[in-house]
């Protein structure tokens, strides 16, 4: 059903660090669902796409290079992919949830670009 | 099957589907629609790691490509769900 024989360095590097990808995505689902605001939330996912990601696609990594014989890199371009993606998800994401929070009016930091003004009378940005 | 992977993988597939359960609690509670999309995009990631643990667990690296995908169906749709949310419409 799995592999084959791996040396026990090998097994024990594996469970641990796929143990450890599984906890730290516990975690951060955990944050998710208790947190009480949206901007303590956004927070969350991003222990999933950096501490998780990284633990379990190295995981893989030593997993295929040892019971294939041959170095695998193709685990980490799934943890490379997610390490450009996600953030530019989270920024887009953290922009539009700011911009519907100032449309109706909670309290939120002012627009500082000078494209959309805020919609209340917000002070000047200090220049010191 | 080895020593310590033939408990720690189904451990660690609970663990995550655990994950996946709370980040769907946090879908369908989410007070806002921002809250929903973040929960959503949460769960594409722990699907990808649920893909790349399953190939673990078959020994086979062909689970690597369905990872891979739903990492890419992930990012779009959390970018076009932003995007919604910030204009009120997809592609203008």
């Amino acid at each position: 059903m799995s592999a084959a024989a791996l040396p026990l360095w090998a097994d024990w590097l594996v469970g641990t660090l796929v143990l450890a990808g599984a906890a730290l995505a516990l975690l951060g689902a955990w944050g998710l669902a208790r947190l009480p605001g949206f901007f303590e939330r956004v927070h969350m996912p991003a222990i999933i796409a950096t501490g998780a990601c990284w633990c379990v696609a190295l995981a893989t990594a030593v997993f295929f290079s040892v019971r294939d014989g041959v170095p695998a890199v193709f685990p980490l371009l799934a943890v490379g992919f997610a390490a450009v993606t996600v953030p530019i998800a989270t920024i887009f994401l953290m922009r539009a949830s700011l911009f519907r929070a100032r449309q109706l009016g909670q309290d939120v930091p002012p627009n500082v670009s000078r494209a959309a003004p805020a919609p209340e009378d917000a002070p000047p940005p200090d220049r010191s | 099957m080895t020593p310590m992977l033939s408990w720690a993988l189904p451990l660690a597939l609970f663990m995550l589907a655990l994950a996946m359960a709370l980040a769907l609690a946090r879908l369908l509670k989410g007070p806002a629609a921002q809250d929903r999309v973040l929960a959503l995009d949460t769960m594409y990631v722990i699907g990808m790691l649920l893909m790349l643990v399953l190939g673990l667990r078959y020994g086979s690296s062909h689970y690597f490509e369905a990872a891979l995908l739903v990492a890419l169906l992930g990012f779009a749709s959390t970018m076009a769900m932003a995007k919604f949310l910030l204009r009120g419409e997809v592609i203008e």
